[in-house]
C-alpha cells in the first residue's frame, strides 16, 4: 500500500510535465487555476483556451483518451486522471469543451454515422467548435425520458419545437445534441430520436438563467420550428434514447469521484480566529464534533478517491465506491458553507464578496441538483449497486401520451 | 496509487473468511452470549493456530512476521463474524503495547504467549464513569506495586496479562501485572455484550513492572489507543458491512403491501445511506492501515478519522438493522441484537466516536499551530 506512481506511470507523468514545461508556466505556490467565473461572456477567454487547445491538439495532448484514429492517443483512465493532475499545476484557461469532449464526443463515436465522425470529431478535439448538450427540460430533469420537445418529419427534414433548460455553454456553442419527442404514441423510451442541431439556426432562442447566488453559468433554449436534415440524425429513428445513455454514463464519468477541496482548511482558520463566547470558537466542543465531522467525511471521500484511482491504474474498473462522491460532496459544501456562516453569528448574513462563504452557501443547492440529485443518486446506489428491485412505475408499457402528466 | 491490499494480502483474509464462516457462525456468538463461557476457547486456539493472534508479531518473538495491513484485514473478518473471542483486548491492546515500549526482554517474555494465545492480554485504564483525564486516575504504583481498582477491563476476567495505567512519582505510567498474581481480584461484570466480557479488578499491592520510562504513561497510552482504534477501525467496519448484508438480504425477501421492501424508496435511500457510511468509514480506516503500518506521523490524525468513522457506521448499520427488520428485529431469536450489542461494546472500548473527534481537533490544530 502506497500513493505512488507505477514505473509507466511515472514516466508518462514525466512526459506530460516535459510538454507542458516547455509550453505553460507553472503556477505559483498560492495561485488557483483560472475557474469560468461567473459569466459566459467572456468571449476573451473562450478564444484563450481554443488557442491552447489547438496547441495541445498539435502536440497529440488533446482528449488523450480518445482512439488514435480520431486524433487521440488512446490513454488509459490512469493516465487521463494523471494528464489533468500535471495540467492542473500549469497556467491554462478553463477548458470549456467538457461536455463536447467528455461526452458528445464518445456518443458520436459510438452510435454516429461515418460522415458524422469525420464532420465533428476532429474540430471538437481541437476546440475550433464548441458543443452543448440539450437535454433537460422545465418537466423533463430526474426524469428525462419524460421529454417533451417535438421532432416532426418533413420530407428529409425535421422540424423541433419545445424548450430544453440548465444547458450550460448554449451561447457559446456552434453545435448542440438534443434528445426529442419523435413518436408520442410510442412508449416512452421507444419514441425518442437523437439529433445533432446547428446552434446558428433559425428559430433558436437562448435566454441565461439567472441562479439563486446572481451567478448565469445555464441558459434555457427555446425550439421554434427549427430545421434539421435527416442526416443530423445520431444512430436510429426513435432509438435515440440507447444514445442518451451513452452520454449520461460518459458524463457520471466526467463529473467522478470528488474529494477535491471544499474549504475545510478555510474553515477552520475561521474557528480559530472567530470570537464565540469570549474564546476562539475552535475551542466550543459543539463546534470542534463540527468541524471533526466534515474533516472525516471530506477525507473519506479523497481516500474513497484514491480507491478508484488504484483500479484504474491496476487497469480494473472501478469499484462501486466509485459512485458516491457527489453524494457526500455535493452535502457536504452546503454544510460546511452553512457553518461557516452561522460560525460568524449575526454577522454571518452579511454578503462579504464573491469568494465568500455566503456565496457558497448560495451556489450549494446547485450542487446537489446538476448532473443528478441526491435523490436520484440514492436510487442509482441502491438499484445499480446493491441490486435493490426498482420502484413500482406507472409509465411503462404505455405510450407516452397517455402517461399522466398533472396538466390534463 | 496503490491504495489496496495486495493479492497475497488479500488471499489471507479469504482464507481466514472461509473458516470463520465454516466455523464462527453466529450461533457462535450467540452460544457464549448465553451460556456460562465468557469466550470460545476452540476459536481462540484456532486464530492462534492460524497465526492471527501473533500476525503482527516479528518471527523472532514467536508471531506470523506479517504485519499491520494483514493483521487489519484479520481483524475485519473477526469483525465480521461478531467472533466470540478477546481479539481486541489482547492483539491490538496489549500486544501492540509491548510491540511499540516493552524491552527486549519483556518482549521474549510475553510476546511469544501472546502469540500462542496461551496467555491472554488487556489494557487497563477505565476507573469510573465519565472521560478520565490524567488528573483523574486513582491507582497507584509505588515501589513495584499496584494499588487501586479498574472497571470496566475488557476481557479481564479472562486475562492472564494487564497493560496498567497508575500514578507513580514522575506522573502517570503505565505498567504490566500479571492477573493471576497475589493481590488482585477478579470479578465477571454484566456487559451489554455478554459475547464478550468484562471485568471489575481490583489490586491490592500487586507486584507490576514498568513500561516504557516513568511518567510517559498519558503520552504511550494515547499511542497504543491510536494503534488499536485503527485495527479496531477494521473490526467495526467489518461487523458493520456484515450486518448491512443479512438486513439487505432480509428486505429483498420481506413482502409488504406485495412487493419486496426493499422496493420502496424509503427504505433504499435509508440502504444506500448506509452504504455509503460504511464505505466512507472503510477509506478512513484504509487510510488509517496505511498510517499505521509505514509508521507515519499521520497515524496521529488517521486513527482519529478512521475510528470516529468506524464507530459511527456500526452504530447505525446495528440500529438500522433492527428498525429495518421490523417486529422481528426485536425479538431474542433474530441475531439482529448480537449486532446491537457488540456495536456500542466496542464503541465505547477505546473512548466514544465524540472523544475521537475532539482528539481529531485538537491534532489538527496543533499540526497548523506548529
Amino acid at each position: 500500500m502506497d500513493f505512488n506512481d507505477t514505473p509507466q506511470e511515472s514516466e508518462f507523468r514525466a512526459e506530460a510535465r516535459s510538454w507542458l514545461d516547455a509550453n505553460a508556466k507553472r503556477l505559483g505556490a498560492d495561485e488557483s487555476p483560472t475557474g469560468m467565473a461567473q459569466g459566459p461572456d467572456r468571449s476573451d477567454l473562450i478564444k484563450e483556451s481554443q488557442t491552447w487547445q489547438a496547441h495541445k491538439a498539435d502536440a497529440g495532448w488533446a482528449c488523450i483518451t480518445w482512439p488514435k484514429e480520431y486524433g487521440g492517443r488512446g490513454a488509459s483512465s490512469i493516465q487521463n486522471v494523471i494528464w489533468n493532475q500535471e495540467e492542473g499545476r500549469y497556467r491554462t484557461p478553463p477548458n470549456v469543451f467538457g461536455i463536447g469532449q467528455g461526452m458528445l464526443g464518445p456518443t458520436i463515436m459510438a452510435h454516429g454515422s461515418d460522415p458524422q465522425k469525420t464532420r465533428y470529431l476532429n474540430p471538437m478535439l481541437r476546440g475550433d467548435e464548441i458543443w452543448c448538450q440539450l437535454f433537460s427540460e422545465p418537466a423533463a430533469g430526474s426524469d428525462l425520458a419524460g421529454l417533451q420537445t417535438r421532432a416532426v418529419q418533413e420530407g428529409d427534414e425535421w422540424v423541433l419545437n419545445g424548450q430544453k433548460i440548465w444547458t450550460t455553454g448554449a451561447q457559446y456553442s456552434r453545435w448542440g445534441m438534443i434528445v426529442t419527442r419523435s413518436d408520442p404514441a410510442a412508449k416512452k423510451h421507444a419514441g425518442i430520436t437523437y439529433f445533432i442541431v446547428d446552434m446558428e439556426s433559425p428559430g433558436i432562442e437562448i435566454r441565461p438563467i439567472k441562479q439563486i447566488n446572481g451567478g448565469k453559468s445555464f441558459t434555457e433554449v427555446f425550439f421554434s420550428d427549427v430545421r434539421v436534415p435527416d442526416e443530423n440524425i445520431v444512430g436510429k429513428v426513435n432509438d435515440g434514447w440507447r444514445g442518451a445513455i451513452t452520454t449520461l454514463m460518459n458524463e457520471r464519468a466526467s463529473i467522478g469521484g470528488g474529494g477535491g477541496s471544499n474549504g475545510f482548511k478555510e474553515l477552520m482558520r475561521l474557528a480559530r480566529e472567530t470570537d464565540w463566547n469570549g474564546r476562539p470558537a475552535l475551542q466550543d466542543p459543539y463546534v470542534r464534533q463540527r468541524l471533526a465531522d466534515f474533516y472525516i467525511r471530506s477525507k473519506g471521500l479523497q481516500y474513497t478517491g484514491y480507491r478508484t484511482l488504484t483500479a484504474l491504474s491496476k487497469g480494473a474498473t472501478p469499484g462501486p465506491e466509485a459512485s458516491i462522491g457527489k453524494l457526500v460532496g455535493a452535502p457536504l459544501s452546503q454544510e460546511l458553507a452553512g457553518f461557516a456562516c452561522d460560525l460568524q453569528g449575526q454577522a454571518g448574513t452579511l454578503m462579504d464578496d464573491e469568494s465568500s462563504w455566503q456565496s457558497s452557501y448560495l451556489g450549494a443547492p446547485g450542487i446537489r441538483i446538476a448532473g443528478g440529485t441526491d435523490e436520484i443518486l440514492r436510487n442509482i446506489i441502491a438499484e445499480r449497486v446493491l441490486g435493490l428491485p426498482p420502484e413500482v412505475r406507472l409509465d411503462k408499457g404505455v405510450a407516452f401520451q397517455d402517461i399522466p402528466t398533472g396538466r390534463n | 496509487m496503490n491504495f489496496d491490499f495486495s493479492e497475497e494480502q488479500k488471499l489471507l483474509q479469504k482464507t481466514a473468511r472461509d473458516y470463520l464462516s465454516e466455523n464462527a457462525p453466529l450461533g457462535l456468538c450467540r452460544k457464549i452470549l448465553e451460556g456460562d463461557e465468557s469466550y470460545s476457547r476452540e476459536l481462540w486456539q484456532a486464530a492462534a493456530e492460524m497465526g492471527w493472534l501473533g500476525a503482527a508479531i516479528p518471527e523472532e518473538y514467536g508471531g506470523a512476521g506479517f504485519g499491520q495491513l494483514e493483521l487489519a484485514l484479520i481483524a475485519e473478518e473477526v469483525g465480521r463474524a461478531l467472533a466470540p473471542i478477546p481479539f481486541s483486548s489482547s492483539v491490538y491492546l496489549a500486544t501492540e503495547a509491548l510491540m511499540l515500549a516493552g524491552t527486549d526482554e519483556q518482549k521474549q517474555r510475553y510476546l511469544p504467549r501472546l502469540a500462542s494465545g496461551e496467555l491472554i492480554g488487556t489494557f487497563a485504564i477505565a476507573e469510573r464513569r465519565g472521560r478520565p483525564t490524567p488528573a483523574s486516575i486513582q491507582t497507584t504504583f509505588k515501589a513495584g506495586e499496584l494499588a487501586g481498582v479498574k472497571l470496566p477491563v475488557p476481557d479481564g476476567d479472562v486475562a492472564g496479562l494487564a497493560i496498567v495505567n497508575a500514578r507513580d512519582d514522575s506522573g502517570i505510567s503505565l505498567v504490566i501485572a500479571e492477573l493471576d498474581a497475589p493481590g488482585i481480584e477478579r470479578e465477571t461484570l454484566t456487559s451489554i455484550d455478554p459475547s464478550r466480557s468484562l471485568a471489575r479488578i481490583s489490586f491490592q499491592g500487586a507486584r507490576a513492572e514498568l513500561l516504557g520510562t516513568s511518567g510517559n504513561g498519558q503520552e504511550l497510552a494515547e499511542s497504543i489507543l491510536d494503534r488499536a482504534a485503527v485495527l479496531m477501525a477494521f473490526e467495526q467496519v467489518g461487523s458493520a458491512a456484515r450486518a448491512f448484508e443479512i438486513t439487505k438480504d432480509f428486505m429483498m425477501e420481506r413482502y409488504a403491501f406485495g412487493r419486496p421492501i426493499a422496493s420502496f424508496q424509503a427504505l433504499k435511500h435509508r440502504l444506500a445511506d448506509l452504504y455509503v457510511k460504511i464505505e466512507l468509514a472503510r477509506s478512513n480506516s484504509y487510510y488509517g492501515a496505511w498510517a499505521l503500518s509505514s509508521e507515519s506521523p499521520e497515524l496521529a490524525v488517521a486513527a482519529c478519522g478512521a475510528r470516529a468513522s468506524a464507530s459511527d457506521a456500526f452504530d447505525l448499520a446495528s440500529q438500522e438493522m433492527v428498525q429495518l427488520h421490523g417486529g422481528v428485529g426485536y425479538t431474542w431469536e433474530f441475531d439482529c441484537h448480537l449486532f446491537y450489542r457488540r456495536a456500542k461494546l466496542l464503541g465505547l472500548a477505546l473512548g466514544n466516536a465524540n472523544e475521537w473527534r475532539d482528539k481529531l481537533i485538537e491534532r489538527l490544530d496543533r499540526v497548523s499551530a506548529a
